[in-house]
């Protein structure tokens, strides 16, 4: 059963997600009539719009072999330094943007030195990353959520009209960042060696690429984009949250596996992310229609995760 | 020993790893367009040796010189400005990526124009037409460029690696075990590939501990013992159980 299952796998490469989320969308449309009305479905976008920015940072750092699990709460740090920059501070909404996004750089640039320069384990570093930004996001807040915030910060939630279905800015702008992510990815060197540092480390570096910089680049890379998801996150919601970017934390990680991604690292794509990206949020906003309440959606985003490891090939070759 | 100028030439390399000296004064000399072939017991330094030669490893002490100029390598990326390409065992490919992006890997050739300088993008066709016409010089034959590595043989992927160094030096190819996790069959293409190297007037540094490949192929053996060289040997004068007793230290050299 799972040895077929992984053949297919192995054979549907990169349309493995994208096939699976045709099948989810299916699925839903039958048992719920309103999921596959527009309307609906550009408000799954923009639910996964913040989620879509994590996942591409989150995709670049899995593709070097790492992970981080700092993801989802540098960026709530980050969009509580845009809320207390601009609402306490009353800086203009251009400094709180560029602020909160210079402090999720800040932390993928710590993550990456300490991944690259020390040498730690990604996976303790990012879990330590992820304390001491929660702890910030507790402390520059007082616990507080902040509402008043200026309209420039929270324009990504707005919508425009798109086909009848109203469609928030923000999903054009992730939809950019992914395509963006793409190209760098594919048709640069910076992006090859990213899959090469992730696939063969050694190789790499004697094929003369400095893995230091690459690893640097990637986790900087992502902060970045964790940076661009918090500006997004107070358009979705509308205010700064101190306990933003929990659920997040694990999407991110689900969606880049359900996206192909393999967690050895070297092998996936950025529309393999997004379509992992779009998954969840068809999973989340297809059970919530038809009934099935939240805790139950949790329970199977972690079933789902376990069974998207368990068909990465590279996994199966590495246990054998 | 002839008497033109050595391509490589290293002299008295120490390298200490704590108390433990992998090199102790090693020498090495290698001309153009001969195989040198380094054998020597574990331990007897050649791995060291090869990797001071390649700036995968920095020296204590000693110097190398190439075409006879003296130089120093930092890193593997030196010594491949100086024309020096080194195949690593086992090390030498990025399995996941293809056969176009692992010979260009580390010198990514970008296309010209805007889209080249400021959108930093690859010339993917360029680089898939230079690694064939490559190939195709050395007659290695691939079903595609665009196949994962992963996706050929092992005597495939080795003849990449080999085709590669072979393709960028201008000087010395060094192979480290180049058929060491091969058959007989897939073995013979890729030693017919390191002969085609020679004759093409590249010095090859070949490390092998298969004493009949070594006899068969080296113009020269250099025999390393106790992180020294204790004998050049030429292969058409002495026999393969005298080497192997030279460098178990059986019989002195």
């Amino acid at each position: 059963m799972l040895g077929r299952a992984l053949k297919l796998r192995e054979r549907l490469g990169s349309l493995g997600p994208v096939a699976a989320l045709g099948a989810a969308c299916v699925a839903f449309g039958v048992l719920s009539p309103q999921f596959l009305t527009l309307d609906n479905l550009a408000l799954v976008l923009q639910q996964v719009m913040v989620l879509g920015l994590i996942v591409a940072g989150q995709t670049l750092v899995v593709l070097t072999a790492g992970i981080d699990l700092s993801c989802g709460l540098v960026m709530a740090l980050a969009s509580m330094v845009m809320g207390v920059v601009a609402f306490e501070a009353g800086l203009p909404w251009s400094v709180a943007l560029l602020a909160g996004i210079a402090v999720a750089v800040g932390f993928g640039s710590l993550n990456g030195l300490l991944v690259a320069r020390m040498r730690l384990p990604p996976f303790i570093v990012t879990l330590g990353t992820w304390n001491i930004a929660f702890a910030l996001t507790q402390l520059v807040s007082g616990s507080r959520t902040i509402s008043d915030l200026p309209r420039p910060l929270t324009l990504a939630g707005e919508t425009f009209t798109l086909g009848g279905a109203h469609v928030a800015w923000g999903v054009p702008l992730m939809l950019a960042a992914f395509a963006i992510a793409h190209y760098v990815l594919r048709q640069t060197a910076a992006g090859r060696h990213v899959h090469a540092v992730g696939d063969n480390a050694e190789a790499a570096r004697l094929a003369g690429i400095s893995t230091r910089r690459v690893l640097l680049f990637a986790y900087a890379a992502a902060g970045a984009l964790y940076g661009v998801a918090a500006w997004l996150s107070l358009g979705r919601t509308g205010v700064a949250e101190p306990n933003a970017g929990q659920t997040e934390n694990l999407d991110a990680i689900t969606a880049v596996v359900l996206g192909g991604t393999s967690l050895f690292g070297g092998r996936g794509s950025m529309l393999g992310a997004l379509a992992g990206t779009l998954i969840v949020g068809v999973l989340r906003n297809g059970l919530t229609l038809i009934g099935v309440s939240s805790l139950y959606q949790v329970l199977c985003t972690g079933v789902l995760v376990i069974l998207a490891v368990a068909l990465d090939p590279q996994a199966r070759r590495l246990a054998r | 020993m002839s008497a033109t100028q050595p391509v490589l030439e290293a002299r008295g390399l120490v390298k200490r790893f704590g108390q433990v000296a992998a090199l102790d004064g090693a020498d090495l000399v290698l001309h153009a367009g001969e195989i040198l072939a380094v054998i020597g017991d574990n331990g007897a330094g050649k791995s060291t040796l090869i990797r001071c030669l390649s700036g995968a490893t920095q020296p204590d002490a000693g110097q190398i010189d190439v075409d006879g100029r003296p130089i120093r390598f930092d890193s593997p990326r030196d010594a491949r400005a100086a024309g020096i390409e080194c195949c690593y065992q086992d090390l030498a490919l990025s399995p996941a990526l293809n056969v176009a992006e692992n010979f260009f890997l580390g010198r990514e050739l970008r296309r010209g124009g805007v889209a080249g300088a400021l959108l930093r993008r690859l010339d993917q066709p360029l680089m898939v037409e230079r690694a064939a016409a490559n190939l195709t010089a050395l007659q290695v034959s691939l079903p595609s460029l665009a196949v994962r590595v992963e996706a050929l043989s092992g005597g495939q992927r080795q003849c990449v690696a080999v085709a590669r160094a072979a393709a960028f030096a201008r000087h010395v190819v060094i192979l480290d075990e180049p058929t060491a996790a091969l058959g007989v069959r897939e073995s013979g293409m890729v030693l017919d590939l390191v002969r085609r190297i020679r004759d093409r007037g590249l010095g090859v540094i070949l490390i092998s501990h298969n004493m009949p490949q070594v006899f068969a192929l080296a113009d020269r053996v250099h025999v390393a013992r106790l992180g020294r060289r204790i004998a050049l040997l030429d292969p058409r004068e002495c026999s393969m159980s005298d080497a192997v007793a030279m460098m178990t230290g059986a019989t002195a050299a």
